[in-house]
């Protein structure tokens, strides 16, 4: 929902680091999205398009990297993939709990040419 | 060539609610980031304890709101120093803001500073405020499921308050899946139970900002 403000922010990063490195064009540009970070690839895709107009991160491809949210269960300490509704464990029903994995949100790394 | 960033996308932000949250530490400012849907009382809960606080606390306020004022008024009456921010159109606040806004309050030592977020239970809780406690507030008639729609908000908070209790009568609001979902996300959380309307609960949520401790080392 706020993918706007965080591909303005992402942009100006890769186009920083690209031009640490005198980079003349950035083709690749590859983010690592947790479940839980709340960002949509498709509206990221489309702020991207928009913002890195005329910027060397322009016509670059976006790789999206979604990581799974993973919780723990309290009871006997298993851990699943969360599922669509709550957090209720698969094996015993018992209760889970947020294991961190699923909040991921960054630039893992850039193709530059 | 392959550069390797490994980079939080949210950095920039994180950078400037360290600071935010360094200055409030230097002032010992409790600064509250109050998030919570549209309609569900982040205004009226502010209205009610700083009627309650009395004069056991000065009480700042920073009102975020998509377009208007109407809220801000109502604080400004009471006579406390309030700062509108209008998001024009964004959806949530974020902590570039929060700096220019508590610049301009000229705050008291030892205030209490409420930062009230735009109404929506998504984006205002990637942004680090620099706050020290986040509240998030429910309400009776949105129904008991939100914990489980919305996990970051709920596994962020260091209190939520479940407001328009009053109503509970008239909703089908089952109140142990709310407890289930809020305790699964967060054991730690205090759950206080409050009514706007009829002052129920307010006493003791007043008595918990008053006493509670803030951590200033938090993140997000």
């Amino acid at each position: 929902m706020h993918e706007y403000a965080v591909t303005q922010s992402m942009v100006k990063m890769v186009v920083d680091e690209a031009n640490k490195a005198n980079a003349a064009k950035i083709s690749e540009i590859r983010l690592v999205i947790g479940d839980l970070s709340t960002i949509i690839d498709d509206s990221v895709q489309m702020y991207f398009d928009i913002i890195s107009e005329g910027t060397i991160a322009q016509g670059a491809k976006l790789i999206f990297k979604r990581v799974k949210a993973e919780f723990r269960c309290k009871s006997c300490g298993e851990v699943f993939i969360k599922p669509p509704v709550g957090f209720d464990c698969p094996k015993c029903g018992g209760l889970g709990t947020p294991t961190g994995v699923g909040k991921e949100f960054y630039i893992e790394s850039i193709e530059i040419e | 060539m392959e550069i390797k960033v490994m980079k939080n996308i949210m950095h920039a932000n994180q950078k400037l609610a360290q600071e935010n949250r360094a200055y409030f530490r230097s002032k010992g400012i409790k600064a509250v980031n109050i998030m919570a849907s549209p309609g569900s009382g982040k205004t009226s809960t502010i209205l009610k304890l700083i009627d309650a606080f009395g004069d056991k606390a000065h009480v700042a306020v920073v009102e975020g709101d998509i377009a208007s004022s109407i809220d801000a008024e109502k604080i400004d009456k009471l006579g406390n120093p309030v700062i509108q921010i209008n998001t024009g159109g964004g959806c949530h606040l974020d902590a570039n803001m929060i700096k220019s806004a508590v610049e301009s309050l000229a705050l008291k030592d030892g205030a209490i500073l409420f930062i009230e977020n735009v109404g929506n239970l998504v984006c205002p809780s990637s942004f680090d405020l620099g706050e020290g406690i986040k509240m998030v507030i429910a309400s009776v008639p949105e129904g008991h499921d939100k914990p489980y729609k919305y996990t970051s908000m709920f596994e962020a908070a260091d209190i939520v308050v479940l407001n328009k209790m009053d109503l509970m009568p008239y909703i089908d609001f089952d109140r142990d899946s709310f407890y289930k979902g809020v305790k699964a996300l967060n054991e730690k959380a205090e759950i206080i139970e409050v009514s706007c309307k009829t002052g129920e609960g307010i006493e003791r949520l007043a008595q918990w900002m008053l006493t509670t401790q803030v951590s200033h080392n938090r993140f997000l």
